[in-house]
């Protein structure tokens, strides 16, 4: 476990990425990433919560009895995304009412947890804290190209700035409506991770079963 | 036997070792396109129907072969008939000028052509986009391009409306052939109908050009609601006084997209697969069944805000795509399910679900697509649950 600090950020953006390699955190993924403005707060927000929680619950990590390991990690986990929501609701209104119960949710988002068992359970806190902010950054990336992709070609704008006019603005280019429905992120974050794999071909899975050849030349 | 020669005498170079091996499946392709594929069994079973997928496919294109006339003459008949009143032009006009065959809605030539004008740059799109994306994905996967592509580019030819944009052609069969086929391994191994998944696509990208009053008949100006939009907003009983009658919806006559809207030629193409056996007799019966017994159930209910409710099953028949995707796409084999019992399940979950979808939910005044799509995604859990019930019966008998 001796990974320095430089790989715990790393590693999580390509090689180990929660939501392309171990596919987490997916429904925030499909909920906030039509717009690239709301996908970057709730990236930060997220990248937030999960070195924060990551950290303290290092630091506690030896006085937590194992039978109620998980109410605590929750415990913490929870006091932090209420902080979160109330920063963005004091500091960043309209974007905290786009994303509504999505914040709140962060609570139930897996990356966090996961990062909590995974690593910050037998891990120092600096190096938890830097591990959940590699993981909160890796599933940044994912969001952020997510969100490019779709307000960019279903909105025609990125971070709100007109860049392909459309139709109805007397522009050329016509939205795709698709996009900005949550099921295309299904197909966008799929073909995501289609790309990876083809570029790291050690991320693909074993196959389960090989079709039998029956004919041939 | 000239072609024959010569791709005897290229071979060598396409198979392995050869200078283009990896154009092997480009070969294979245009020789299995032509001749008898020259594939051996390697392993048991030994035996081999004569009926291949060679001739499977082959023979769902003939019988889209009826839908294709009618639905050629339908569109230029309803673009013959708005351009009494409306005026068009574009280079359609002027080629149909050039040829001297006029714009008369009484004469079929000129129906037929005005038609064929509308159809054949949709189609040729089609074929050009998604066999570039088939060819690549063979050359690289290394598998075969074979005839079911045929299948899939026409019937999504079928079901788009006549004033398709060219370049959401394109988009669509592309999403079609990637996302709902290629991506899970190619022919035989889609769960998704790959023309429903181009159209749906589209239907949700662009609605604007993809659903509507407007997009039917390509002239300007020109509004014609479908049957089922006219039943859906404005009660059913309206149809008559737009002049549908039963009869015209059944010939096909009316609007929607070019392939679909005739029954009669929908029927005439199913009986041809069901003779042939390509379509199985089940699944018919199923759908069928599912839609008959739900609108009659949703006839009995009765609902005086919803006048969808009141709408017979022989005009669900006739109206919108359920002829064209009883006949090409419920009897689908690879998508459907693959046990006798299952057959009947998945097709009546489609007749279900299409009227469900028609009359119950108002955002969509159409179902078949979705209802087919909603069957394909449900077909190997019927097939599990049928398989595991005998496996039950079975072992409780020998117990």
């Amino acid at each position: 476990m001796a990974q320095t600090p430089k790989e715990l950020i790393l590693d999580p953006m390509v090689d180990n990425n929660p939501i392309t390699l171990q596919v987490l955190g997916i429904c925030s993924a499909l909920a906030v990433t039509s717009s690239l403005q709301v996908a970057f707060v709730m990236a930060l927000a997220v990248t937030a919560v999960t070195a924060f929680a990551s950290m303290f619950i290092s630091m506690i990590r030896n006085q937590i009895p194992g039978s109620i390991r998980i109410i605590v990690q929750m415990v913490i986990i929870a006091s932090l995304v209420i902080v979160v929501d109330q920063v963005l609701k004091a500091y960043a209104f309209e974007i905290s009412k786009t994303l509504s119960v999505f914040v709140g949710l962060i609570i139930t988002n897996c990356i966090v947890m996961g990062r909590a068992e995974a690593f910050a359970m037998k891990n120092p806190p600096v190096a938890s804290f830097i591990d959940g902010i590699g993981n909160g950054l890796g599933y940044g990336l994912i969001l952020m190209l997510v969100g490019v992709i779709r307000e960019l070609f279903g909105s025609g704008s990125l971070f709100g700035v007109t860049i392909l006019e459309t139709v109805n603005n007397g522009g050329w280019y016509v939205p795709n409506g698709l996009l900005l429905l949550p099921p295309s992120a299904f197909f966008v974050i799929g073909l995501l991770i289609w790309a990876f794999r083809a570029w790291k071909p050690e991320q693909v899975e074993e196959r389960d079963y090989k079709i039998q050849v029956v004919e041939e030349h | 036997m000239g072609i024959r020669n010569f791709f005897d005498r290229i071979e060598p170079h396409f198979i392995n070792g050869g200078k283009y091996e990896k154009f092997f499946p480009i070969y294979e392709m245009v020789e299995s396109f032509l001749y008898t594929p020259k594939t051996v069994t390697k392993v048991a079973p030994h035996a081999r129907s004569y009926v291949d997928m060679k001739r499977i496919m082959t023979y769902v294109v003939i019988a889209t072969i009826p839908c294709i006339l009618i639905g050629l003459y339908n569109v230029g008949f309803q673009t013959n008939t708005a351009m009494e009143v409306h005026s068009s032009s574009g280079w359609r006009i002027w080629l149909l000028d050039l040829l001297g065959v006029g714009f008369n809605p009484d004469n079929p030539i000129a129906n037929f052509l005005h038609g064929l004008l509308y159809f054949l740059p949709i189609y040729i799109v089609t074929l050009v986009v998604g066999g570039i994306w088939e060819v690549i994905f063979a050359t690289v996967r290394g598998h075969e391009v074979n005839e079911g592509f045929l299948v899939t580019s026409m019937l999504y030819a079928l079901i788009l409306p006549p004033s398709a944009p060219l370049w959401q052609v394109a988009l669509g069969i592309s999403f079609g052939v990637v996302i709902g086929k290629e991506v899970f391994g190619g022919t035989g191994k889609n769960f998704l109908n790959p023309a429903l998944t181009g159209r749906a696509f589209l239907y949700f990208a662009y609605p604007a050009q993809m659903s509507g009053e407007t997009i039917w008949t390509p002239v300007d100006g020109f509004s014609g609601a479908t049957a089922l939009s006219v039943s859906a907003s404005d009660g059913f009983s309206e149809l008559a006084a737009r002049g549908i009658d039963w009869t015209s919806a059944f010939i096909g006559t009316i609007q929607g997209s070019i392939g679909e809207t005739s029954t009669l030629a929908c029927l005439i193409g199913l009986s041809f697969l069901l003779i042939t056996k390509i379509a199985n007799w089940r699944l018919v019966v199923g759908c069928l069944g599912g839609m008959i017994g739900f609108s009659l159930l949703l006839n009995w209910v009765g609902s005086d805000s919803n006048p969808m409710f009141a709408m017979p099953w022989y005009w669900h028949l006739v109206t919108g795509g359920f002829a064209f995707g009883l006949a090409f796409m419920v009897t689908e084999p690879v998508s459907a399910s693959h046990t006798n019992v299952g057959r009947y399940i998945y097709g009546a979950l489609i007749g279900f679900m299409v009227v469900m979808i028609r009359v119950i939910n108002p955002a969509f005044p159409e179902g078949m697509m979705l209802a087919i799509l909603f069957g394909n995604v449900f077909a190997p859990l019927i097939d599990y649950f049928v398989v595991q019930a005998n496996i039950k019966r079975r072992a409780k008998r020998n117990a």
